[in-house]
């Protein structure tokens, strides 16, 4: 389906403000302070340039931090319940890194193997993602690492490449994609041969271990508990390397009640909390860190391509950047990779 | 020219996480602070379109306080209401031991797979559970009980703390007066009443001095993990084989259906492919339960 064209920089506005007149709510990367956070722009400049990665993924589109499951209000000795709706807006994600279009792909496996959960479908089949290739990365970018690349097309509907200051490649490659250049097909010239220019313009991100070929015998490091705890020592357990992480799933359900009214929410979780997985009995079958951060790894690199056929990481290097106490997955993995047997 | 926006499909239009009411039909004080609900269903349709099997749980709520997952605790061969036997421990379970008959709770399910019952007929099965675990047993006990002849010697050797600990006290008043169930009872030392007169010791050693016999038998063992960890060797040292020998898990668990990622345990979710395993299944699976 990949088509190539070519986009002027400056006919951006002209695309936003038709996508706005067609129902879609935009979300971009915006400057908010020193951060870049996916916000809807108020004007096609607000849109953040040169920036390697935001610290938060985009994943809240279709996974929210707090999703509203239930309402519900005391009613004598019954309980009237109200289900919020389903439907979801239609919604443009312009601006993501490949690695971000890529991590939809996990999300969906978890959501959707089994009993489809009704939200996330909804959100993915009203989302449109026009990614943006990636011309720099950082010491923490790993994508070559876990099947993506600063290029990649996996999981976006358009990816633009810039070509230089004023152009983009722009590669439409599903039927969304095709819509939503369909809004101002005025603005799409031929590519005329200059696909050919899109790798020269990539970052080079290099290859620290094969993820493919890891998740084959990750399993037999179980346990070597001292690798894990020499890892994991400095470990808080905060959970932040979740909450920024674009495949990380894990949520809790919880009530909120004031008097007779109340709400069910599904929250963020993170295996890396002691609470996760502790029994009311006080057992634990994960009790120290290093258990957890085993979990975290072995869920990503071989239990998820096991039983979904997905990796669950994208290389985006956010965990390792959010880390207060430095704690590098890529370098950490790399390591484990090496370890051969 | 196709649109944004596809047409939902019917599973984009279903919430997995909305309960059904259930109205609290009978509750009984099992032991401290553990209760018994008898519930049935409030909608008629939900109710005759309900069924479950052995083994299976749900996840039980009291509006405004959250879920709990608790197996459900009668026998599929009793029509009509299920229970389920919770102790009370944190936020969800303590607001539930507050509710009173004819209080409306929240359930969905029920989830998980199922002991196969219909596999062992023909075969003894020997029941063993510690303290709180006797429920999610208890369910199969009812299911083979009430199908008896499809059954050769059924043997149930069960141990709490102390006798107050001890739940379905009737039911298992009602067990030792039939002939055609073999039952040991037991509580720690120490946990004994000068009226008690079962038997006085751990489990494990109660295992050991009945030596129950591992041919064309089918154990089924629930308890606490260090119940568990000491019954296995007098097991295996009576000759029962890796498959002959069931449990559940009580992992924890938030969504039930596979997704919130708590109950995974290497590459499987307890929640879809257990709650029962053999032990030659749990064998294969990483310690972490």
């Amino acid at each position: 389906m990949s088509e190539s064209s070519i986009l002027q920089r400056a006919s951006l506005g002209a695309w936003l403000e038709a996508m706005g007149r067609a129902g879609q709510r935009v979300l971009a990367p915006v400057r908010e302070a020193d951060r870049v956070v996916f916000a809807t722009p108020s004007a096609p400049d607000q849109i953040a340039t040169g920036f390697v990665q935001t610290p938060a993924s985009a994943k809240a589109v279709v996974f929210p931090p707090y999703d509203e499951m239930l309402r519900f209000r005391a009613n004598g000795e019954d309980v009237h319940v109200e289900e919020p709706s389903i439907a979801a807006e239609p919604t443009v994600l312009f601006g993501v890194r490949p690695c971000d279009a890529a991590s939809f792909a996990t999300l969906r496996a978890v959501f959707t193997w089994d009993s489809p959960d009704a939200w996330f479908e909804a959100r993915m089949a009203s989302l449109t993602v026009i990614s943006v290739s990636c011309t720099q990365c950082d010491e923490y970018c790993f994508c070559t690492s876990v099947g993506g690349g600063p290029g990649s097309t996996q999981g976006s509907d358009i990816l633009l490449t810039p070509l230089d200051d004023r152009r983009w490649l722009a590669e439409v490659l599903t039927e969304k994609g095709q819509a939503a250049a369909a809004l101002a097909p005025q603005l799409f010239a031929p590519a005329n041969g200059e696909a050919a220019n899109k790798e020269k313009v990539l970052a080079h991100v290099p290859v620290r271990f094969e993820a493919k070929e890891f998740a084959q015998w990750l399993p037999s490091l179980f346990d070597r508990t001292d690798v894990w705890k020499e890892q994991s020592l400095r470990c808080l357990g905060c959970g932040a390397c979740a909450f920024v992480c674009p495949t990380c799933s894990c949520f809790d359900i919880q009530d909120e009640r004031v008097r007779d009214q109340g709400t069910r929410l599904r929250c963020w979780d993170s295996c890396g909390f002691r609470l996760f997985t502790l029994h009311a009995s006080g057992h634990n079958p994960r009790h120290v860190q290093s258990e957890r951060w085993r979990q975290r790894v072995m869920h990503k690199f071989s239990y998820q391509p096991e039983r979904l056929g997905v990796t669950g990481c994208v290389g985006c290097g956010r965990c390792s950047r959010a880390c207060p106490v430095d704690m590098n997955l890529g370098e950490h993995v790399r390591m484990l990779s090496e370890m051969s047997v | 020219m196709t649109t944004f926006a596809t047409a939902p499909s019917a599973s984009q239009r279903r919430n997995l996480y909305t309960p059904h009411k259930m109205r609290i039909v009978k509750a009984t004080d099992e032991a401290p602070a553990v209760r018994t609900f008898q519930l049935q269903f409030v909608d008629a349709e939900v109710a005759a379109r309900f069924s479950f099997q052995a083994g299976q749980f749900g996840e039980y709520s009291v509006y405004g306080e959250g879920e709990s997952t608790f197996c459900i605790a009668s026998s599929p061969t009793r029509k009509g209401y299920i229970e389920c036997t919770f102790r009370q421990a944190g936020r969800v379970t303590s607001a539930l031991a507050d509710r009173q008959e004819g209080d409306i709770i929240g359930f969905r399910g029920p989830y998980g797979n199922t002991f196969p019952v219909e596999h062992w007929e023909g075969k003894k099965i020997l029941f063993i559970a510690g303290g709180i675990a006797l429920p999610p047993v208890r369910c199969v006990i009812w299911n083979v009980l009430d199908l008896r002849d499809r059954y050769q010697d059924v043997s149930i050797i069960y141990g709490a703390r102390t006798v107050a600990d001890l739940v379905y006290k009737h039911e298992l008043a009602d067990w030792d007066q039939r002939s055609d169930v073999n039952l040991w009872v037991t509580v720690d030392p120490g946990g004994q009443t000068p009226e008690w007169t079962g038997k006085v010791g751990f489990v494990p050693a109660i295992v050991e001095e009945v030596k129950p016999r591992p041919a064309d038998t089918i154990a089924v063992l629930c308890g606490p993990p260090i119940m568990i960890k000491l019954t296995l060797p007098v097991l295996a040292k009576l000759g029962f084989a890796p498959e002959q020998i069931y449990t559940t898990l009580e992992n924890r668990m938030k969504c039930g259906v596979g997704k919130c990622g708590r109950c995974n345990v290497g590459k499987l979710f307890v929640c879809k492919d257990g709650p029962v395993f053999t032990l030659a299944q749990l064998n294969e699976l990483p310690p972490e339960y």
